[in-house]
């Protein structure tokens, strides 16, 4: 018995309780392999890190396709750039007013969400779009009344599915597919939003583009934060998904901080950006998606 | 040569492919019919003197057909080009068409009034967004989908949230007096800071007997960093006298009282074997009362910390956070 390979016992149902003993042994090894391990690291705590230094296991996020675009921390070119872009005079002083639109005609989940995003960003208007005005229109009357970025949610089977943020008065426009959308009443043991201006957190943007991006998220809040509120607004950009997060925090000590989430969540996907204010017909586009850029999937573009 | 009637004569009552018959009446499919019905007057074959107003490419001519060149069917249309202007376009079939009949001089105005509203809207709706449709592919939406929760779950959101808030924490990112952060928690991390400007120092000089003296100094903190149950480190003093010079019983009263009950007989066994018995006697308490444990205070930190060892059943955060929630009724 012992001489024949398991693969070729002829008996499927006596093969299939072999297999299974052989699983059980090999997770029994591993089981005590790992114990004896432990045993050892907690004696000797180097051993530990030396493992853990070698034993880095690869990641879409460790391979990343090199990309010249991605900027490093310390970019003077970069940073004097951006002092000069766009969003250069929020970032001086200037205060943010925000105008949120949809569609015409929108549904009730559109409004639903729009009601969300009046909750987070704080100095945002929302008016109700009619079918009168053309959007490019409303981006005139947006820029005499001096707003300084205009949001349309655009929807599909009465679901919202795109977001169009138009930075005002010089553009840029990004235009950003939308997913996954979790209203706050609906996540667990969630937590009430207060009107004091959160905190931004802007995770890995990493390229020329993810800069521009992020960017434009930030210029969307009031600089100054009002940090008695606890509240934090998260973008997170993995993979080029843009994760977004709210929640309150709590420090309990020094190392340990609480969070409790207020929500919404919802997933943004940058399908365009332009150049100046929305234009379909003759903008230029900085960047658009397309499936022949989808390469590979260590190829990330934000 | 030309009679038309007996054009009509054959269109009417034998063939016409130009004829539609509806429910309301005879219609007619003819381009160079002026208002689109069938009958005798409105015939353009029947009728060798014919007026109408056409459009091609956003332009309007008025069509003129008279009997004079009816044996040219290549000339048989003069075709003039009307003004854009709307009056002048009206002036233009008046000077041309003097001596017509009137139906056909008004019918004519109105078809051009017609064409020059439609004209109108074409080009208003041609400066219009225009939607355009644009497929769903089902098989990218599958793929972006799935891409995103895996994503998501590389990400680690929640971890990578608190690790950035509490990285701005210790960089001092919300000031010298932070309204978001407890006084304790920011005395804590005040203090922190100053040990480890500390303990800077004392590398640099690298002296060894400073740095034993350092050393001593500074273990409270270094306990602070590696110690799971941070409400422990205020007692080590105590625990070092427990272990030195207490009593079996005067240990146990340190306890929860309901326990002591129950583990009597063990505590009665003689003070050599203190030690071994306190450990046993925690650990049955571990298995027993979870609830109780909840409920008891901090001098209980001790046995638990050692039951740790033994097994993973520990409830040591439910004593921490009890403390914590009382802190923040206090503080908050």
């Amino acid at each position: 018995m012992n001489n024949i390979a398991t693969s070729e016992i002829k008996n499927k149902v006596k093969r299939g309780q072999v297999y299974e003993k052989q699983r059980i042994e090999k997770g029994k090894v591993k089981r005590l392999r790992r114990k004896e391990l432990k045993k050892e690291e907690a004696e000797n705590p180097e051993l530990r890190e030396a493992r853990l230094r070698e034993n880095v296991p690869t990641t879409q996020e460790n391979t990343r396709e090199f990309d010249e675009a991605v900027v490093a921390d310390a970019d003077d070119e970069v940073v004097k750039e951006e002092e000069e872009d766009e969003f250069a005079q929020y970032f001086n002083g200037q205060a943010p007013k925000v105008l949120v639109t949809t569609t015409p005609k929108a549904g009730k989940q559109t409004v639903n969400f729009v009601k969300e995003l009046v909750s987070i960003v704080p100095n945002l208007e929302y008016v109700k779009r009619g079918s009168k005005f053309a959007l490019q229109q409303i981006i005139q009357f947006c820029k005499n009344r001096e707003y300084t970025d205009l949001i349309v949610v655009t929807e599909d089977h009465k679901e919202p599915t795109h977001v169009t943020l138009i930075h005002l008065p010089e553009g840029p426009t990004a235009h950003f597919r939308l997913t996954r959308i979790k209203g706050g009443k609906e996540i667990l043991g969630h937590a009430r939003a207060t009107s004091h201006y959160p905190e931004l957190i802007l995770n890995q943007f990493s390229t020329r583009l993810g800069h521009t991006v992020g960017r434009m998220f930030a210029a969307l809040f009031p600089q100054v934060p009002e940090f008695q509120g606890r509240q934090v607004v998260t973008f997170h950009n993995q993979r080029d998904y843009i994760f977004f997060r709210r929640h309150r925090y709590v420090f309990k000590n020094s190392k340990r901080v609480d969070l409790q989430e207020i929500g919404p969540r919802f997933t943004l996907k940058l399908r365009w950006l332009q150049k100046g204010l929305y234009d379909p017909v003759n903008g230029e586009y900085e960047w658009l998606y397309k499936a022949d850029l989808e390469t590979s999937r260590r190829r990330v573009f934000l | 040569m030309n009679n038309d009637g007996i054009v009509w004569e054959v269109l009417n009552n034998q063939f016409c492919s130009y004829k539609v018959k509806t429910d309301v009446g005879n219609l007619c499919r003819h381009p160079h019919n002026l208002t689109g019905r069938c009958n005798r007057r409105e015939c353009p074959l029947a009728n060798s003197k014919y007026a109408t107003v056409r459009e091609t490419a956003g332009r309007i001519y008025l069509c003129l057909k008279t009997a004079e060149r009816a044996h040219i069917p290549s000339k048989q249309w003069e075709r003039i080009e009307l003004p854009k202007n709307f009056a002048q376009a009206v002036e233009v079939i008046d000077s041309n068409m003097q001596y017509w009949p009137k139906w056909m001089i008004h019918m004519c105005k109105q078809r051009l009034t017609k064409i020059t509203q439609y004209l109108i809207r074409m080009r208003k709706l041609k400066l219009k967004n225009k939607s355009t449709l644009v497929p769903i592919k089902k098989k990218l939406e599958r793929r972006e989908r799935t891409r995103e929760v895996r994503a998501e779950a590389a990400a680690r959101l929640d971890q990578s949230i608190e690790k950035e808030l509490l990285e701005r924490l210790k960089s001092k990112a919300y000031g010298d007096q932070p309204l978001n952060v407890n006084e304790a928690v920011w005395k804590e991390i005040l203090e922190g800071d100053a040990v480890e400007a500390e303990s800077d120092v004392t590398t640099e000089d690298e002296l060894e007997e400073e740095n034993e003296y350092e050393f001593d100094k500074a273990k409270d903190p270094f306990a602070h960093e590696f110690v799971s149950d941070d409400s422990d480190l205020e007692n080590d003093g105590e625990d070092m006298e427990d272990l030195l010079g207490m009593s079996a019983s005067e240990f146990s009263s340190a306890e929860d009282e309901d326990e002591e009950e129950e583990d009597e007989g063990e505590y009665e066994s003689g003070s050599d074997d203190e030690m071994s018995e306190d450990s046993d006697a925690a650990d049955h308490s571990d298995k027993r009362a979870k609830g109780k444990r909840a409920a008891s205070s901090a001098p209980r930190q001790k046995p638990t910390k050692r039951t740790k060892k033994h097994g993973p059943r520990v409830e040591i955060e439910y004593e921490t956070e009890a403390v914590a929630k009382d802190n923040m009724l206090t503080n908050w």
